[in-house]
């Protein structure tokens, strides 16, 4: 079966520091896939040469079989590589329902319409209600996002991702920051998302990454150290090196 | 009910609202209040388009702009040197004018939306300088220094000629203004619109939903490089006259004073500081001809500190309240 998305070599360096080596991955369509390792293993710039923010020194990155390496990020969101940040990423001072009102509108190729009010079009804000009310966020719609509390923001931050309707989802430390009993319902955000997308979640909470991932990849220093189930993961010794052996001399 | 149902609040935003006819029974009633001042009028409209085109670019947009003359002084050349080659007839000219200033605004739009911050602010400010510069140089074409002298213009709509008092003047400009303003309103409630200022708020986001945000930009900075030319054609048509400093710093500094005044990426911030502003200018420099600028300086601060989203911002505050 032809991955939802691939990366082949996939290779950045700046300077002399190398914060890709070489990665190849796969994420298989429908995938709950995880990416983790410690501070600085790279992975959010392995989030930012796939959807485009980085441009690769080497390397290739494929959606559905297709290459993308070439094009913009802004082209790569078309396509269907969306992704959440890590620090949330949304329009503080416009409301919820427009900040996800605006991602469907894109998404429908409509923004850049001038004549016809965007009030006119009701089916794309009808469309990003229905998100709203999906992860329960209905209650706030009207409220500008800066006013909400952080963990309400992450899950807009979602919301926002979703309405875009992606072939592969991105999520950057989802609950990164989010107060234990609120993380509870991102995770089960993300728990309830259509089964056949593909999901990478990029986290270094590993209770959270255990909970959500079917599958493991392990970065350490810009370079794959292993992939597999959760429980071998688990019970790699390299793995346990590097997370509980602490520093290395 | 309305406040209740977020959906049908967002789609009724772009619907009209009563008090927004208040500018446009103002602006004919001052045609019959002061029949003395019509000219001073004039101005005050076509500054007020010229106000709506930074509200585009900045108060929409976020681009920051300290050169906004260029295109104000591109238009009012444009049309100064038709009409001083007899081609003075005043609505073609203004076509003309606001077509090369939005050229202008494409072209270099190029090279200043790659920049941000304080290197886009430079390069605006540079664009106005180099053309004021040739301008100034240019005197064998621009008249130098004196001014573009000997236009000829024709007569609006072949009927009504530019006088004295500036009736024919001020019905002009407010016609105008009204057209530009039907168009600009139309597009800040469009989804372009919209688009814009989620860029505003966020450009890096609205790349992760897959908007073109260089190409709107661009369109945006265009439009109102468009509608600034149109306002510079009103100002030259109206008084017979271009000088360089219509591409001047003050041309495009005291419009942001205005705008801030009147309260920024509000649609409406124009239309109140402009006035305000020039009013004041025009009595202030009656009373206190050496200092008025002083006076206009400490309303601005007061403005800061007191009512930071300008004379509107203050009212949404106090209503809210």
């Amino acid at each position: 079966m032809t991955p939802a998305l691939e990366t082949i070599g996939l290779t950045r360096a700046f300077g002399a520091v190398t914060v890709a080596d070489g990665i190849d991955f796969r994420l298989a369509p429908g995938a709950r896939h995880a990416l983790i390792g410690p501070n600085g293993a790279g992975k959010t710039s392995f989030v930012n040469l796939v959807t485009g923010a980085l441009a690769p020194s080497a390397g290739r990155v494929l959606l559905d079989g297709a290459d993308v390496t070439r094009l913009a990020p802004a082209a790569r969101a078309r396509r269907g590589i969306v992704r959440s940040f890590q620090i949330t990423s949304l329009f503080r001072n416009l409301t919820v329902l427009e900040n996800v009102t605006l991602a469907v509108t894109e998404r429908h190729g409509a923004g850049g319409g001038m004549i016809r009010p965007a009030g006119k079009r009701r089916a794309l804000i009808e469309e990003a209600w229905a998100g709203l009310e999906q992860l329960g966020l209905a209650d706030e719609a009207a409220r500008p996002v800066r006013t909400l509390a952080y963990g309400r923001q992450r899950l807009v931050e979602l919301a926002v991702a979703l309405a875009l309707r992606p072939r592969v989802l991105l999520l950057d430390e989802p609950a990164a920051g989010v107060p234990a009993e609120e993380a509870g319902r991102i995770v089960a955000a993300v728990e309830g998302l259509p089964a056949e997308l593909a999901v990478l979640i990029i986290e270094h909470d590993l209770e959270l990454v255990f909970r959500l991932a079917r599958r493991i990849t392990v970065l350490v220093a810009g370079r794959v150290l292993m992939e597999g189930s959760p429980a071998e993961v688990a019970e790699d010794p390299r793995v346990r090196e590097v997370y509980l052996g602490g520093r290395r001399a | 009910m309305i406040a209740a149902d977020p959906v049908a609040a967002l789609a009724a935003r772009h619907r009209w609202r009563w008090p927004e006819a208040l500018p446009w029974l103002a602006a004919v009633a001052a045609f019959f209040l002061f029949p003395g001042y019509l000219a001073l009028g004039a101005q005050i409209l076509a500054s007020i388009l010229y106000g709506l085109s930074i509200d585009l670019v900045l108060g929409y947009g976020g681009i920051v702009t300290l050169g906004q003359a260029a295109f104000f002084g591109t238009g009012a050349y444009t049309a100064g040197l038709l009409a001083a080659h007899g081609m003075g007839a005043p609505e073609p000219g203004l076509i003309a004018a606001g077509l090369a200033a939005a050229a202008l605004g494409a072209l270099s739009g190029l090279a200043v939306l790659r920049l941000s911050g304080l290197a886009q602010l430079m390069a605006t400010l540079m664009v106005a300088a180099m053309l004021q510069s040739a301008a100034d140089k240019a005197s064998a074409i621009t008249g130098g220094a004196d001014g573009l002298q000997n236009m000829a213009v024709g007569k609006v709509l072949g009927l009504f000629a530019f006088g004295l008092y500036g009736r024919t003047a001020y019905l002009y400009a407010l016609a105008v203004l009204f057209l530009c303003f039907l168009g600009m309103r139309a597009l800040v409630h469009s989804p372009f619109g919209r688009s814009l200022v989620g860029m505003r708020e966020n450009a890096a986001r609205m790349t992760a939903l897959g908007a073109p945000v260089f190409a709107r930009r661009l369109i945006a900075y265009t439009i109102a490089a468009g509608m600034a030319g149109i306002s510079g054609a009103l100002y030259a048509q109206s008084t017979g006259f271009v000088a360089p400093d219509s591409l001047g710093f003050d041309r495009s500094g005291n419009i942001l004073v205005m705008l801030l005044l009147g309260g920024i990426g509000r649609l409406y911030g124009a239309f109140i500081g402009v006035p305000l502003f020039m009013v004041a200018q025009d009595r202030l420099s009656d009373l206190d001809p050496a200092y008025w600028y002083f006076w206009i300086g400490l309303g601005l601060v007061l403005m800061v500190r007191f009512a930071r989203g300008g004379i509107l911002g203050l009212a949404a505050r106090i209503r809210r309240e």
